[in-house]
This record gives structure tokens, sequence and C-alpha cells, in this order.
């Protein structure tokens, strides 16, 4: 049992971080592909180096993180003088431990039917049977946030200061819709396991996004703000801030931010998949046992492992899309926006499902609906979806008037102005 | 300033239409700019190059601003004149000339020694507007490397030699003072 679990956070760990620096590849390649450039292509295997009349290989760029993971440790690591040097060191170790934690819960596939060396079927999961999964995720994220202001509190600078207090209020503000998101599949399927939410999923058929379509908006839009992904990307953005909250850090601390960061962004997306597209589940290939066979465990893994990469993609494509919201905008979009199409979901699904128990025969409702009552539950939560959408926009709250005031004068708006003079 | 000031001007920002309050025909449109973008890398047509196996293209050599090249003219002697508009209108001071009394008939003086510091030198091109002979001439040669600064001060010698190398490829502008374009 210990053993078994060793083994699974080997692989997960091993697995993230492998992940994480060939997403940086990617995430690179991708960036100079829509600029219209080639990207870094040419660090391969240095085989000349071996002998010299050998050829280097470039394998397309793929010794990229190798060679960036040395530059990172090798470099110098400079602790500026009027740091707070614990506070210094500790920031980058919770964020990243936090990071890590969370996959403690979050499943990277099926089951594995029993053979070979064991007697029962293995959950892929570190713990499993997490009845509360989501909430440690959702408590182990929100230490993030931690090892955001303690890194940009120790650094004892003007910007990174800046961009803690920018992180502190998106990631406060970004949490609410957050939930509301997943509030509405937590009612649907009255379970907060992740592996118990893909059995529903894959039982039925009915992925969450097509059925709460509003919510995997709200959801989706939430997640990216809370990886600070752009256009949320407020506590960095490296053209105002100049890195903000790890302006300050070098080498191997700077190196376990970044690593953090893009496992935010990998939970992120492990979260939408699993929650609203399904996880493993895909039609007709993967079935909906409890206990599946050895190619079905297998091609769960794959499935889910390829929606993740698309849900990454869409990340980095989205990067080079949108500008950065400016700060008014981004609470705008949380507390005006987010919040009262998240509340409207829930709202709405509780609805739906209470209609889907008192219409139809409770007992049938409980072992799987007719499909022509599910199409009609998702036309309604669609219906909502887009009546709200429209709504939402006529109200039109993210539009600010930048206008000055020209009717007072600058000393009535600023009563300090006033004592200065 | 204040913000009365009868001298600013205030713009009326535009209105957010629908399709900007909608958010969402935004986002389609931010998209596909960038699957463009990305369908045009991914079909090799990318801006830059791989520079040391594949050289840039340079659209049309007779504009671009690289390295100095003194013209001959017909009878293969220097075409400069010793005026020393050029080294006047350089803003970096890169060009030295030593001009003496000229051996030929059709003209006063010549450059004995014509020097240019390629590593001072920004490229802007004024020289070569300046030069009413045209006389000196910049080529499309931008891969210059040496070992020195010394070797990096060009002579009359090695500016000449340029041209002989550039002749072909980007012929002499301006026809009526000798040119064959």
């Amino acid at each position: 049992m210990i053993i078994e679990t060793l083994i699974k956070i080997a692989i997960v760990i091993g697995g993230l971080m492998t992940a994480a620096a060939y997403f940086v590849l990617l995430e690179r390649r991708m960036a100079a592909w829509v600029q219209d450039r080639v990207g870094p292509n040419r660090v391969g295997a240095p085989l000349s180096q071996l002998n010299k009349g050998w050829k280097d290989l470039r394998l397309f760029g793929l010794g990229q993180p190798a060679a960036d993971g040395v530059k990172f440790i090798l470099k110098e690591e400079y602790t500026p003088a009027h740091v707070d040097k614990r506070l210094f060191v500790l920031a980058p170790i919770s964020i990243l431990v936090a990071a890590l934690a969370t996959f403690a819960v979050i499943p990277f596939g099926s089951v594995l039917p029993a053979g070979l060396f064991w007697d029962e079927p293995i959950e892929m999961v570190v713990h499993p049977g997490a009845g509360v999964g989501m909430l440690v995720v959702f408590a182990l994220s929100s230490i993030a946030v931690y090892g955001v202001i303690l890194g940009g509190w120790a650094s004892n600078n003007k910007y990174s200061f800046l961009g803690t207090l920018r992180s502190s209020a998106q990631l406060i503000a970004y949490e609410l819709p957050l939930g509301l998101g997943i509030l509405g599949v937590i009612l649907a399927t009255g379970s907060l396991d992740l592996n118990e939410i893909i059995a529903e999923q894959a039982k039925s058929g009915w992925w969450f996004a097509f059925t709460q379509p509003l919510g995997f908006f709200v959801f989706f839009v939430a997640a990216f703000a809370e990886a600070a992904r752009l256009p949320f990307d407020l506590p960095e953005c490296e053209q105002e801030l100049i890195g903000g909250y790890h302006t300050e850090y070098s080498g191997i601390k700077l190196l376990l931010f970044l690593v953090a960061e893009f496992l935010h962004m990998i939970a992120a997306s492990f979260l939408i998949v699993m929650l609203f597209f399904g996880g493993w589940h895909f039609w007709f290939i993967t079935g909906h046992d409890s206990n599946p066979g050895w190619i079905q465990a297998i091609l769960r893994v794959a499935v889910l492992m390829t929606k993740i990469f698309l849900v990454i993609l869409f990340f980095m494509l989205v990067r080079w899309s949108w500008p950065r919201f400016r700060f008014d905008q981004l609470m705008a979009l949380a507390w005006k926006v987010m919040l009262p199409l998240g509340l409207i979901n829930f709202v709405a699904v509780a609805v739906i499902e209470q209609v889907k128990v008192a219409v139809i025969d409770p007992v049938k409702a409980i072992s799987g609906s007719s499909p022509g009552m599910e199409l009609i539950c998702a036309i309604a939560a669609w219906v909502v979806c887009i009546v709200a959408w429209v709504v939402i926009s006529i109200a039109g709250p993210l539009v600010a008037d930048n206008r000055p005031r020209l009717d007072m004068d600058a000393f009535d708006v600023d009563p300090q102005l006033e004592e200065a003079r | 300033m204040k913000a009365d000031d009868p001298d600013i001007k205030w713009v009326e920002e535009p209105k957010l239409g629908w399709s900007g309050k909608m958010y969402a025909p935004m986002f389609v449109q931010g998209l596909t700019t960038t699957f463009k973008h990305l369908k045009r890398s991914l079909q090799g047509q990318a801006v830059t190059v791989s520079y040391p196996e594949q050289e840039p293209n340079i659209e049309n050599p007779l504009i671009y601003r690289g390295v100095h090249r003194l013209n001959k003219d017909s009878q293969g002697r220097v075409k400069c004149v010793a005026c020393f508009l050029c080294a006047t209108a350089c803003p970096a001071h890169c060009i030295d000339i030593i001009g003496i009394e000229s051996p030929w008939e059709d003209r006063e003086k010549y450059p004995e020694s014509f020097t240019i510091d390629e590593l001072r030198c920004i490229y802007c091109g004024m020289c070569e507007e300046a030069c009413p002979v045209d006389a000196i001439e910049l080529t499309s040669l931008y891969n210059l490397t040496g070992r020195s600064r010394e070797e990096m001060i060009f002579d009359k010698e090695k500016l000449l030699s340029v041209y002989d190398a550039t002749k072909d490829n980007e012929p002499m502008r301006s026809p009526g003072l000798g040119g064959t374009v």
C-alpha cells in the first residue's frame, strides 16, 4: 500500500515536472509561431562534443528544457541585501509545495485492473477515495496566494509589492466565481469526489460543459484568472511590473516560481477537463464501467491526457489573442459579471435538477433519466446562458467612464493635494 | 496645466459597440488572428530565418544599407573627387579623407587616402546621399566581421575591392553620373 502510493507520487511528480519543462518549450514555440517566428529549435543532442566527426542532432529543440534547467541551476542566485531573507526563501518553496500537493487528489486516469503484481484494481490517483477532493484542491490552491504575497512582501520592492497587491485582490475576487462554477456540478452529481464527478458524466454521456454552459464559462474564465494566465496576468505583467512579485528572484528560486505557475495552469486544465469535459470519458471508446479492462484503462488515460493537452494549447493560444485587462475591468468582470452569472447558473441548475426529479419518476431519475429529458434540460440551460449573457452585455458593467471631471478642480477630487499646497 | 485649460482638446472616446459589449465576437476575432498567424508559420512562412544555414532574403539590394564601397568609373579610376561632402554629412564622423591634386584632366582633386571606420559607422546612408558624383554607395553586404578594431577600418583599396565584388549584383545608380541602372 505504501509502495503503491510512493510509486504513484513518483509518477505524478516526475510526470508533472517533465510536463512543465516541455510545456515551457511548447509555449515558446507556440509564441514564436503566432508571432511569425521560428522559435527555439537548435538545442538537441550535442554529438559533436563527443566526437569531432559527428554532427549535432537538433531534434526540433527538444533539448531546450534541459538546457534551461541547467542554466537556472548554475546561474548566480542573487539575494538582494534589502529583502527579508527567511520569507524570501520560504515564498517559492510554499508556492511550489502547494501547487504539487494539489495533485494528490486529482486523478490522472481511471482504474488499472487487477493483474501483474497486484490483486486489487488500482485507482489512478495518489490518494484514492478522498470524498472531499474538490475542497482539498480549493484549500491548497488558495495557499498559492500566500506564496505570491510572501514573495512580493519579502522582496521589499515597489514593483513586486504592486504585483502582490494585484495578485491578492485578483485571486480572492476570482475564487468566488470559481466556487460558483463548481457548485452547479456538485449539485448535479451530489459528490465532491473528482472520480465520482467523472463517473457521473461517463454514465450519462452528457458532459457538464453541455448541460451547464453558464457554469462552464464562469469556471473557465475564473480558472484562467486563478492560474494568472493572460489576459489575467496582472500579478506579473512583464510590460508594466517587470515580472511583478518575482522581480527580485533569480536562479533556482525563480525556477520554482515559474514551475509553480505552470503547475497551476496544468491543475486548472485538469479541473476544467474533469468537471466539464468528462475527464477520461469519450463516447463509444472508453465505456463507463467502474472496472474497465486493460485496453479501456489505457484508452481512458490517453483520452484524459489528450483533452488536457488541448486545453493547455488553448491556454497558450489565448495568451497571444487578447490584451490584458485593466485592473478596474478585472475587478468589474469578477464582481459585476462573473458573480451574477455564477449565481444565475446555480439557480438554473438547482431548478433543472429539481424538475428532473419531480417531473419524471424519482427512481428513474437516480438510475439515469431518459435521453429526451436530458436534451430538454440541456437546451433549457443553453437558453438561460444566452439570455443571461445578453442581459449582462446590455447592462455593460465593464464600460467605464474614463473622461476627466471637467466640472471639478483637481483639488476637490483629492483633498491631500490641498494639504500639499 | 489644468483640466479645463482652453488649449486642451478633449476627444470623445468611441462608444463601445454591441459586439464589444458582448465580448464574444471580439473574442472570436482575436482567436482568428492568432490562428491566421499560426497557420502561416506552420506552413514555413515565418518572417525570421535560421541564419547561418539560411541567408536572409534582401528584397532590393539597391536600397539596402550595408558595407560601403567606392565606385570606379569606366577607366577603372576611383570616382571620388575628394570634395569632403560625405565626411561633412557623416553624423558619426567615421569618414577620413586626405585629398590631393588630381593627376587627371577631368577633376581637380582625388583622394590619396579614403578610410571608413566600419565600427563607428551607423549605416544611415547620408554619405551616399551627399555624394555629388555617386562615388560612395552602400551595398547589401550585411555580415561584416573582423578579428580586431584595426581590421574594421576600411581603406581605399578595400573599399574599391568591395566595388569589384558587388558591381555585378548591384550596379551603380544614376545613369547621368556613369551609373548603369
